[in-house]
Parts: structure tokens; C-alpha cells; sequence
């Protein structure tokens, strides 16, 4: 699996291009036809081998959430602004890179020896933060960067082996997703199945909705990486999911309802299959699933997750086991899917 | 076309969102003089047709730019004791509100005053707190045997500014957001009767943007055009105001850049400024544009946006400020573009070959 | 029609598990309608079409009522079968202390909270939990998941209702009422019961999406402003139904609204103005579907809307059906 790769590569929301080609050169042999929508959706088919006449889509996000510099200051120092939701206190002495040419930059943070201790105990504020490329002037700067440019964090992805085959890496959400569509993509099956490898989630699930108006499926499933929030923590009422469990399915979130009879599809085939699977804790995140199962007049739509520790966190954790279950638990479902009555 | 009348007449015309009747009539006017087919969809967008001059075989192309009618307001909610509650349209600064004049269109357009406690009558502290809105009341000056007669829940009231001129082209006004691009996008329409294009645009004063973007939404979704352009204002430096998140009044239209525009709308527009040495300036856009692109593009299969900004001062205040200069830019850089659209463009943007 | 309402509002439907209620419904309205069908997501669909002879303009009309109620889903249960929860649409925990909540097969359970860190610690829903008397989780039928409602019987106070989920049971009974006194309607009406409006308007997207009216009213609740030290706002319970100017969501059609006036007031039928500064309803998300619609609210007036115990005028409720009616039975002017 490719999820090294696709963990390295670069893409922010808006700018998901270099994710989107190393995808497309890995999938084109496996795929019909291909396509690239008004927004960057790289929207992929499929044809079924067998009589289904149902179209399935299956979506998975290639953006991340990032940075935009939008300011260059006399000094040379940047001034950036998140693209996604970014919680201001994991910025704080980080490296990112740069623009198309992965330009190395530092957020720095004025050492502890020069704080007064009120300020050591504060969080700084995100507009007070500003990375640094090295040069110190504002026309040295414009010589290698500019407003508009969007930065990703500087992470090399690395297994860690273990009972768990645990992986780091930046961007698990959702190239994990992405390497699960990518597998599924691998065989063929009795129906026409749409893999949308969707741009901008992270903002709003924005290329899911369009790419959904114009596929128009009947039903859908839906490929992240979710929230494992395991760590021990004064009341645990709850890790939302936990890593090593299996692929998480998705009740209730905050952007949808799952299809109850999709859900026991899912459910059943992981019990008759013996794959490990959990339920992700209820209402909680939200998802492209919330935009394409209300499109149009509505399409019966799921969620499947890989579960992954520190999300939206330059370095995110997954276990390589839980990848391979959730191919394995979508693969078995999908070959059950032809079977399901989805009438009401 | 006199930029700073255009301006002055729909700045002082009233339209909150969900009531933009009095604009969009005088915008009907000013378009009609320039398009070929005018009309008014059912949430009360103006939709303007100019058709380009396309050749036999090929297909047709559309452009729609949208540039919004609708300015934030207030609304009646409550008469008590001959004084009028009132609640907001809109993003409202509230802290602008206390002294300012304003127009109640009940049974009649009656002018008013939100009132405000003299220095006398309060307690200190209470002079550095911003005054919540249910302490501010509107006073048209009637009893309130009679108000109930004139005034009704539901009923609209506008701000009031007479529009002003100051130094160097600089005007000052309420409701530049958004009327300052209907007057741009006015300026483009002229500029197009002198010059060929081959794609059709879909010039549309839009409704409701103020409150969620409506107007776009339903028209995107009618029209079905090719490629937009939102045309709207943005942030332009002014005191206490940092540098980053400003761009300067009178260094032309601002061109955004980010998730909400198409990589290929940003660069042909940057290529077309340069072209024809437009004085322009470009803008990070990290999310939401805010502005009516953030609708178009998401619309039935997804539309090549792009934001076109004209730099403002004290937005959503009754003082907003602008340079007519960079009106007449902005309307310009959007003449050139349109004019230049052809089909080797729509082949880069990936368009469908033929028209549905 | 208390009957029919008590009926409704008794049933068990939080959002994504309306069955019950549609079940209700259809056979309620089966027999006054020219068709009935149930879209993927649920919503329930009726068609009444025009049976009148005349030379007025027909209209495709969509009217909207939401099914579902606000409600909890299981979120966790730990091992000795005590259950943790989320909240289903906007329930405040204020309300939920004390109160019992009943599943889909009936099961009771009741609100417990953890000892509060300091006396005045404002309660939370992350402090909670369901307490369905079972001795441990082995022993336990419920699953995370699950999703419960409200427990509560309605009451008839006389001219005045109390019960839980006239928000928007109270819509759905107008409806029901209006297609059975209905008669004649040179209109093609389209009464959607729509699902999961209380998690974010969903049903109404896509059943307007499918529809495709040229004109929409949606009946749901307001609150009102006549108890003691209440916000500021113009509705009055048994003052008439009220037509909306304005809610946090939307500005309804100013023809629509109009329309809906000038009707009252040629009916002789009682109404107020509204302006809702929170909340918004089915109409929001049916104004802006395709090319847009144009899109108005009758409210019915309702004190301590999302409680256990929310409380309409009867009056108000009658009146909202004549009113209904009446717009259906002539022109649509707008």
C-alpha cells in the first residue's frame, strides 16, 4: 500500500493537485474512465461485471488541513492563516513547507529564558505566530514565496511496528481513506462503483456535494480516517474509537445519519466474516457523507473509518491492521451490497 | 455611465435583504440600457442577458457575475410604549447603531432615531459597555396610541446616510457593500456594447447574500453558467486595522486566491490585468470568500468561481469608504476578461464539449 | 382533533427514527389523498391534486410538517450498564434532569447526573447519564446507538395542550386535519412529513429537491413572548397561528406572507406577525432549492418549545387549519 507516499504528499485544501496526481498514476490501470470536475474532484468509474443497475459511489478526501500565508512583513517573517480547523497550540514550534517547491519553514516561539512567567503560561495567539524561511528581508522573501501559498506540515511518515503495526505519518485523514479506495479499486464488482477522491472536506465537504449532483448515486459509502481519542485522560467516558479495534462504523455524527440498514450490512458482514469492527461513538465529527447523502433527493450513505490518534495534528497514528480490516470489511460488504433491499 | 451618480443613487436607494424592490428597479434601468433580455427569478434576483457573438458551429459559452443587492437592515419586532424594538438583517455592528437616523417603512416611510440614554442618567460603568439590542429602541416620534396604526411587526427599517464626497475621489456612504459592484458590473456591461465577446453573460444583481448567500444559490442553479465571478468588497486599510488582513484603497480591484477560487480564473485574471495594465491587487483567501462565489461554486456540479474585491473602509458601518478609481478599474479588468474568454479556455477549464 | 394530536405527540420518532409516527400518519391520511410514497430518506409524501373546475392559476403547492422530535442516542455504556449520551437536535440538559426517556420497544430509563463539583456548576449533558434499572451491562439490551425520546403524556388543560413534541407533531396534525377538510383545490398539494429537521433541516432538502413547488408553506412551532421575564417578542399564545416576517434562518417571501395576511383578514380569521430572532424552520432549506422557491411559515404559537411540557392554545391551532385551507381552496397571490 502507497500510504507512504500519499501521507508525503502535499495537499491542502484548495490545492490538492500533487495528491491528486500521484492517486490518478496509481489508479488508471485499475480504472474505465476518469475525470477531473470544476473544483479538482478526481472522479473515477468503474463498470460493474455483473446485472446490478445500481450506482455506488465510494468517496474519500484528498486535502489536509494547512496553512496560507497571507502576509509577508518587512523582516521577511510570514503571517499565516489555517485552512481547516487547526487548534492554534500544536503550531507552536513546528516546521512546514512551502508552496510547490516544499520550501522549509520554522514557527518559531521566543524561548522560555526571555518569558516572564504569566507568559510562559499563555497560549499565543495564532495572528501573533509568523514562520521563518531564513532570509531577512520582505524582498527576499518575495523572491521565494508569496501571499496565496499554502504550507503543509513537514512530517515524514515511518512504520513503528508492534502487535498493532502502528504507522506515523501527517495526514492519515484521510490519505488513509484515500489508500482503503484505492485497494477497493483493485477489483471489480457486480455493480458500477464511482470512486470520488473529493477535494476541500476540511472546509465543508465542498467537493463531495458537487461530485455527488453529478453522479446522482444510489447509495453511498464514505472513507475517513476518525477520531481515536484513547489517551488516558482524567474521565473516560469514551475514546470515540480505539486503535486496534477495527474500522469504525459510523452511527451518528454531527453531519448525518447513517442508513440503518447499511449500517447492518456492514455489521453483519463483520461478524460473518470474523473482522474486527467497532461503532464510532455517536455525535461526534462530520464527514462528505453529510453533503452526499443529501443530494439531490437524498442517497442511503455510510461511513467506514480507520481510527487515528491526533487528529488534525502535524503527526497522526494509525495501525497498519485497522487499514487492512477496513479493506477487507468494505471489500466483503460491497460484494453483499447487489443483495440489499434499499427500497422504502 | 458617471460612476460616482450610479453609486450615489443606489447607495441611497433602500434594500434590506428579502425587501431589495427599490434597487432592483433602478438597477433594471441601468442594465436594460445595455443587455438583451432582463428578468426576475422567484426570490427576486435581477437577471441580465448580454449574448456574445458566437460562430455557427461552435458552442456556447456563459459567464455569470454576480454582484449582490441586498444591504444588512433592521426589522420591527415589537411596540412597547410608543417605542419600536427592532432586530437585525444581516451581520450587524451594534455599537454603530445608538444615534444613528433611520427610515421605518410601515403604512408610510416614517424617519426615526435609535435613541440613546443621556451621559446624565447612567452610571459610569455602564458607559463602557456596548449597548445590547434590547436596550436599543427605534423613535419615530408618535404616541403609542398612534404608533400601532403606522408601524407593525415585521416591518422594515433602513439606515440612513446621504452619501458624501471626500478627498482625493474618495466617497463615503452606506450599503457600498454591495452596491459599489452593481455599479461595476454596470460599467462592464457599457464597456461590452464597444467590444466582441463570444460567451454570454449572465450580469445578476443577486438577493439575500447578507443572510446566507440565497440569491446565488438559486440563480447559480437556474442559469447553469459555465464559469463566475463573484464581484464584492473587501477589508481595505484603515486605522486600527492591521496590514495583514487588509488591501489598499485605490490599488484596484483585488483578485482572490484560495479554495473558493479556480487556480485558472485567479491566473486569467492576474494575465488580463497585466495585459492591460489594470491597476490591481491579489488577495490570500484561506476558506469562505464570503461572498457569493462560495455559493456559485458548489452549485449542481460544481462552476469555475473567481472574486473580484473592491477595497472598503468601515464595512457594514453607514460610513463606508471607498476610491471611485478603483470602480472604474474593476469594471474594466472585467471587460478585458469577458472579452478574451474563448473556447481554448473552456478546453483548459475541462468544460463538456457541447452545451446541455 | 385533540385526539388525533394526543395520538401524535405520544408516538415515538426522534430524528432518524420516525416509522412510528409515518405509520401514524399514512393511515390517518390514506384515504384523503390521490398518493402516497415514502422517499429514501423517509419523508412522507401525499399527494391531494387539484379537483377543482376553475380558471384559477394552478400551483404546485408544498406544505411541510417535520415528523421527527428532538431526542438522545446512546453514546457509551460502561459496565455496570449506565449509560452515557448524546444529545438528537437541540436538547438542553436543563431539561433532561429529572426526566425519563422511553426507547423504541418501550424501555424506560432515567436521567441521573454525577455530583457536581461546585454547588452552582450549570449542568451538562457530558455529566449525565441513562439509568435503565438493569443490574450490569451483561444483562443490558440496549446498545450504543440507540436513540430515545422524551417520556411524557399529553394533557388537555381545555382550551390550552400540554405535551412533549408539538414542536412538531402539533405541525403534523394541522396538516392532517387540513387534508381531510380540504374538499376542493384548484392547486396540485404536495403535504411532505418531513424527517430530521431537528438535526439540520435534511428531510426538506431533498423532499423539495424531488417536489419541485413553485410555492411552499411550512407549519411548525414559534415561541412566544407573553410568560413572566421573557425575551422580548411579539407572539402571543391564543392571539391566532402566526405568519412569519423573519426567523434566524430565513426572510420569508414578502408575497407569501402577504398572501397569507390578506387571506386571514378576508376569513376574518385571527393571526399575529412574526419575527423569530433564533431558530428557523423546514422553509430555509426549501427556499433555496434548484432555481428557489417561494417560501412562507404558519406558526403555531407554543411556550416552552424543546421541553418536556410544551403548551399550545387550541384556538390557535383550529385556525391554522381554516387558515390553510382557505389559501389552498382559492388563488395563490403573490
Amino acid at each position: 500500500m502507497l500510504l507512504k507516499e500519499l501521507s508525503e504528499a502535499f495537499g491542502v485544501s484548495g490545492h490538492e493537485d500533487a495528491v491528486r496526481q500521484l492517486i490518478l498514476n496509481t489508479v488508471r490501470d485499475s480504472v474505465d474512465e476518469h475525470r477531473v470536475d470544476a473544483l479538482g474532484n478526481l472522479i473515477a468509474l468503474k463498470k460493474g461485471d455483473g446485472p446490478s443497475r445500481r450506482k455506488v459511489m465510494i468517496a474519500a478526501h484528498m486535502d489536509e488541513v494547512g496553512l496560507m500565508i497571507v502576509h509577508i512583513e518587512k523582516e521577511g517573517w510570514l503571517r499565516f492563516q489555517p485552512v481547516g480547523a487547526i487548534d492554534d497550540r500544536i503550531l507552536l514550534a513546528k516546521r512546514v513547507l512551502i508552496g510547490d517547491n516544499h520550501l522549509p519553514g520554522v514557527i518559531g516561539v521566543a524561548p522560555i529564558h526571555l518569558l516572564d512567567y504569566k507568559a510562559r503560561n499563555q497560549v499565543p495567539k495564532r495572528k501573533d505566530l509568523s514562520i521563518d524561511i531564513g532570509v531577512s528581508s520582505k524582498e527576499d522573501a518575495e523572491r521565494k514565496v508569496k501571499p496565496g501559498d499554502y504550507a503543509a506540515f513537514d512530517i515524514a511518515y515511518a512504520e513503528l511496528g508492534g502487535q498493532l503495526r502502528t504507522a506515523k505519518g501527517k495526514a492519515f485523514d484521510d490519505r488513509a481513506g484515500c489508500a482503503v479506495l484505492i485497494e477497493l479499486l483493485r477489483d471489480r464488482y457486480p455493480f458500477d462503483l464511482h470512486a470520488v477522491f473529493t477535494v476541500q472536506e476540511e472546509i465543508g465537504a465542498r467537493g463531495a456535494r458537487v461530485a455527488a449532483h453529478a453522479i446522482a448515486p444510489d447509495v453511498a459509502f464514505v472513507l475517513e480516517g476518525t477520531i481515536c481519542d484513547d489517551m488516558p485522560k482524567k474521565r473516560d467516558v469514551s475514546p470515540t474509537t480505539d486503535l486496534g479495534a477495527g474500522p469504525a462504523i459510523t452511527l451518528m455524527d454531527r453531519s448525518m445519519i447513517a442508513d440503518q440498514r447499511l449500517v447492518r450490512l456492514l455489521a453483519d458482514t463483520a461478524e460473518k466474516r470474523t473482522i474486527p469492527h467497532q461503532f464510532k461513538q455517536p455525535g461526534r465529527g462530520s464527514t462528505d457523507a453529510g453533503a452526499i447523502h443529501l443530494s439531490r433527493e437524498g442517497a442511503p450513505s455510510a461511513v467506514v473509518s480507520v481510527p487515528v490518534r491526533n487528529l488534525h495534528a502535524p503527526v497522526s497514528l494509525l495501525s497498519l491492521k485497522d487499514l487492512n480490516d477496513t479493506v477487507r470489511l468494505m471489500r466483503e460488504s460491497l460484494y453483499q451490497l447487489t443483495e440489499l433491499d434499499l427500497s422504502r | 455611465m458617471q460612476v460616482k451618480d450610479l453609486l450615489k443613487r443606489l447607495s441611497e436607494a433602500e434594500g434590506a435583504s428579502g425587501y431589495e424592490a427599490a434597487v432592483r428597479d433602478l438597477v433594471r434601468q441601468e442594465f436594460a440600457q445595455y443587455v438583451d433580455e432582463i428578468r426576475t427569478d422567484s426570490m427576486g434576483n435581477l437577471i441580465a442577458l448580454k449574448r456574445g457573438q458566437v460562430a455557427e458551429q461552435s458552442p456556447r459559452r456563459s459567464i455569470m457575475l454576480a454582484g449582490h443587492m441586498d444591504e444588512i437592515g433592521l426589522l420591527v419586532t415589537k411596540l412597547e410604549k410608543g417605542f419600536i424594538r427592532f432586530s437585525t438583517i444581516g451581520g450587524f455592528d451594534l455599537r454603530v447603531l445608538p444615534g444613528q437616523e433611520v427610515t421605518v417603512h410601515g403604512r408610510t416611510d416614517l424617519p426615526g432615531v435609535i435613541g440613546m440614554r443621556p451621559p446624565h442618567v447612567l452610571e459610569k460603568a455602564a458607559r463602557d459597555k456596548v449597548v445590547p439590542l434590547d436596550e436599543l429602541f427605534v423613535d419615530v416620534g408618535l404616541a403609542e396610541s398612534e404608533l400601532g396604526s403606522h408601524v407593525r411587526v415585521g416591518d422594515i427599517i433602513t439606515l440612513q446616510r446621504p452619501f458624501a464626497e471626500l478627498a482625493n475621489d474618495l466617497v463615503s456612504g452606506k450599503a457600498f457593500d454591495n452596491r459599489a459592484a452593481l455599479v461595476c458590473i454596470a460599467g462592464c456591461l457599457e464597456h461590452l456594447t464597444a467590444m466582441r465577446h463570444t460567451w454570454d453573460v449572465h450580469a445578476v444583481a443577486t438577493v439575500q447574500e447578507e443572510v446566507g448567500l440565497k440569491g446565488a444559490l438559486t440563480s447559480a442553479f437556474g442559469i447553469g453558467p459555465d464559469v463566475g465571478i463573484a464581484l464584492d468588497v473587501t477589508h481595505g486599510n484603515m486605522p486600527g486595522v492591521s496590514e495583514v488582513d487588509t488591501v489598499k484603497i485605490g490599488e484596484g480591484p483585488a483578485i482572490g486566491f484560495g479554495p473558493n477560487i479556480h487556480p485558472l480564473m485567479f491566473s486569467r485574471l492576474v494575465q488580463a490585468a497585466n495585459t492591460f495594465e489594470i491597476v490591481h491587487q491579489t488577495e490570500p483567501i484561506p476558506t469562505h470568500s464570503g461572498t457569493d462565489a462560495w455559493a456559485i461554486q458548489v452549485t449542481r456540479a460544481g462552476i469555475p468561481t473567481a472574486v473580484v474585491s473592491i477595497p472598503l473602509r468601515y464595512m457594514h458601518t453607514t460610513v463606508e469608504t471607498l476610491a471611485l478609481t478603483d470602480l472604474r478599474r474593476t469594471s474594466r479588468l472585467l471587460a478585458v476578461f469577458i472579452a478574451n474568454l474563448d473556447e481554448k479556455f473552456a478546453q483548459q477549464l475541462g468544460l463538456e464539449q457541447l452545451n446541455a | 382533533m385533540k385526539e388525533l394530536i394526543k395520538e401524535l405527540t405520544e408516538a415515538f420518532g426522534p430524528s432518524g427514527n420516525e416509522d412510528a409516527v409515518r405509520q401514524l400518519i399514512h393511515n390517518r391520511i390514506s384515504e384523503h389523498v390521490d398518493q402516497v410514497r415514502v422517499d429514501s430518506l423517509g419523508n412522507l409524501i401525499a399527494l391531494k391534486g387539484r379537483n377543482a373546475e376553475s380558471d384559477v392559476e394552478p400551483h404546485k403547492i408544498m406544505l411541510a410538517a417535520h415528523m421527527d422530535e428532538i431526542g438522545v442516542i446512546v453514546s457509551y455504556i460502561d459496565e455496570k450498564a449506565f449509560m452515557r449520551f448524546a444529545a438528537v437536535g437541540g436538547v438542553r440538559a436543563l431539561h433532561l434532569l429529572g426526566s425519563r426517556v422511553v426507547f423504541a420497544d418501550g424501555t424506560i430509563g432515567v436521567i441521573g447526573r454525577e455530583k457536581p463539583m461546585e454547588k452552582t456548576e450549570f449542568p451538562t449533558i457530558d455529566k449525565m447519564y441513562i439509568d435503565v434499572g438493569a443490574p450490569d451491562k451483561k444483562q443490558l439490551t440496549r446498545k450504543v446507538g440507540d436513540l430515545g425520546a422524551f417520556m411524557r403524556p399529553f394533557a388537555d388543560m381545555g382550551q390550552r395542550m400540554t405535551a412533549k413534541a408539538f414542536d412538531d407533531r402539533i405541525g403534523c396534525a394541522v396538516l392532517v386535519q387540513t387534508l381531510i377538510d380540504l374538499k376542493t383545490t384548484p392547486h396540485d398539494v404536495y403535504c411532505v412529513f418531513t424527517v430530521q429537521e431537528e438535526v439540520g433541516l435534511r428531510g426538506a432538502l431533498t423532499s423539495a429537491f424531488g417536489v419541485e413547488p413553485d410555492v411552499a408553506i411550512a407549519v411548525d412551532v414559534t415561541i412566544t413572548g407573553d410568560t413572566p421575564e421573557a425575551h422580548p417578542m411579539a407572539v402571543s399564545l391564543g392571539d391566532g397561528p402566526a405568519i412569519k416576517v423573519k426567523d434566524g434562518g430565513m426572510l420569508a417571501h414578502p408575497g407569501v406572507k402577504n398572501w397569507m395576511v390578506e387571506t386571514a383578514e378576508r376569513l376574518e380569521l385571527p393571526y399575529q406577525l412574526e419575527v423569530l430572532e433564533g431558530g428557523t424552520t423546514d422553509a430555509m432549506a426549501i427556499q433555496t432549492s434548484r432555481a428557489g422557491v417561494a417560501a412562507g411559515v404558519l406558526s403555531i404559537p407554543c411556550r416552552y418549545v424543546h421541553s418536556p411540557s410544551e403548551m399550545v392554545d387550541y384556538g390557535d391551532v383550529q385556525n391554522a387549519v381554516h387558515l390553510l385551507v382557505g389559501l389552498l381552496s382559492g388563488p395563490v397571490s403573490i
